[in-house]
């Protein structure tokens, strides 16, 4: 109790200080080109009320969640399949071992040759940076169910499906959704590159289009809302799973 | 304490070991040409120093290790892996973290299908048995490790199976808890009327526990000795481990071991 009470204020302690940092950056100023923590807020304010941000949200989204949904679910299948298969393993392996330690971003423009500049080429590029490390941590993640918990079903009669669904599945959760948390991540980074490499849409087109004109306070309060938004998805996917695999963390 | 033969007539052994033989890769010879009965409705203890393969032969009769030689059959069938008839309690406890205890202890049973309701009412009636009431929506990593251990057990006793195969499975319980624990397990011996073969190191639990013990010797792991404690078993716990019978058992035991320990 006295624990949590104690987590959360330093938390807030946390992010206290790096607000109040920002604050006091952007009035000395360090940069013309870096606009203190209030400036900032009010410039979100406006372009939230005349509809710019929420608007440029919205367009930014699609690429991002289409990506990241198709980049979760076939990441995760190939993830599992590459850790239940030996086969799947040698085969797929070697391959997203390379694409993980690629700089994938040097391959955008390869994508825009094959997909054009539109919707699915952005779609492409977020999933090309979030399926790589979904696959390798679910991988991992099957890889190091316990031994003794699949001897446990094996000896308790469990069929192959059954130790999958009931045993490996779940104890594989958590770093299941570490590589899902950290494949969002990669993803969002991936949707506001295409917007500024690709063509400029969304936040990518807010933050171009203030940089081009030296509105830097709106500039980053196009950036402060993909980090918001990206934060906000990750805490949702943390209680995705614990909703879904884990109910003996709902009470700790 | 009397010595006997490794087997018996036929009928009174609930699982018979026939020449097995086990070989790691390297190749290490683990166990060479074991045979073994073990009587049915009481609990025999594999007793040897660590590397004499006594867990590889209970895991052997489990079904989940195959042998490189020989047979083992449980009721008159042979072993060809994991079955009905036999369930395990592990060392390290196995338990799902995140399942309640109701949910571990049923969960051979839900592997099984048996429905929800049915299979919670077994497990309602085991986990009473082995001292847990109260306990049923608690998690694993909010007991401790003797009643972890208890959940373990309760799990092996709820697919009702005869014969009851326990790993080291007070190992990784502190002493108070585990001299609580043997005593509940007797009491369940006689209760349940089941087989169980109990792998351990400690001499004293081995003499205090079973109704025979299997000497194995390390290195290639051997059948060694075959010792049926005899002491008054209608003593209480306390006197029993003042017994002079317990205590030339546990002593002489000790005696044969010592040549094997470095």
């Amino acid at each position: 109790m006295s624990r949590d009470y104690r987590s959360t204020a330093l938390t807030f302690a946390s992010f206290a200080f790096v607000l109040c940092a920002w604050e006091f950056a952007g009035r000395l100023p360090v940069s013309n080109a870096f606009p203190s923590l209030s400036a900032t807020a009010v410039a979100g304010w406006e372009m939230i009320r005349d509809g710019r941000l929420p608007t440029a949200l919205g367009i930014t989204i699609v690429p991002m969640l289409i990506g990241v949904t198709i980049s979760a679910i076939a990441g995760v299948l190939l993830g599992l399949a590459t850790g239940l298969n030996r086969k799947v393993e040698w085969v797929g392996i070697p391959l997203f071992l390379v694409l993980q330690a690629a700089p994938l971003a040097a391959i955008i423009p390869m994508l825009v040759l094959a997909y054009g500049v539109g919707l699915a080429a952005k779609v492409a590029v977020v999933c090309i940076m979030a399926v790589p490390v979904i696959v390798l941590n679910s991988y991992k993640a099957v890889q190091h169910t316990p031994p003794s918990l699949l001897q446990m079903s094996h000896a308790f009669l469990g069929s192959r499906l059954q130790t999958i669904f009931k045993v490996i599945l779940p104890a594989a959760s958590p770093v299941i959704f570490a590589g899902l948390r950290l494949g969002t991540a990669a993803g969002f980074v991936g949707a506001i590159l295409a917007e500024l490499l690709i063509s400029p849409t969304g936040i990518g087109d807010l933050i171009t289009y203030h940089q081009s004109i030296a509105e830097y306070p709106q500039m980053y309060a196009a950036i402060v809302s993909v980090i918001i938004l990206s934060a906000l998805f990750l805490e949702f996917l943390d209680r995705l799973e614990v909703a879904l695999f884990r109910p003996e963390r709902r009470t700790a | 304490m009397t010595v006997v033969n490794a087997t018996m007539a036929a009928g009174t052994a609930a699982v018979s070991v026939r020449g097995v033989s086990m070989i790691y890769p390297g190749p290490v010879q683990a166990l060479q040409d074991i045979d073994l009965d073990f009587p049915a409705g009481q609990l025999t203890s594999l007793l040897g120093p660590s590397g004499c393969g006594k867990t590889t032969l209970l895991k052997i009769i489990a079904g989940l290790l195959e042998p490189a030689a020989g047979t083992v059959t449980v009721s008159g069938k042979t072993v060809k892996g994991p079955g009905p008839e036999r369930a395990f309690v592990f060392q390290d406890f196995a338990l799902l973290p995140w399942a309640t205890v109701m949910r571990n202890v049923a969960f051979g049973l839900e592997l099984r299908g048996v429905p929800t309701s049915e299979r919670e009412a077994v497990a309602e009636k085991y986990i009473g048995d082995v001292g847990l009431r109260g306990f049923e929506q608690k998690y694993p990593h909010e007991l401790s490790g003797g009643m972890r251990q208890r959940v373990g057990l309760a799990r092996a006793l709820a697919v009702k199976a005869d014969v009851l195969l326990m790993d080291e499975p007070f190992s990784a319980v502190d002493e108070q808890t585990r001299r609580k624990f043997q005593e509940d397990l007797l009491q369940l011996v006689s209760v349940e009327k089941r087989t169980f073969i109990f792998v351990t190191h400690s001499i004293e639990e081995a003499v205090y526990l079973s109704a025979r013990i299997v000497l194995l010797s390390p290195r290639p792991g051997k059948v060694w000795k075959i010792i049926e404690p005899k002491m008054p078993r209608e003593l209480s716990p306390d006197q029993i481990r003042r017994e002079p019978g317990y205590l030339d058992t546990v002593e002489s035991i000790w005696q044969n071991l010592k040549d094997y320990v470095e």
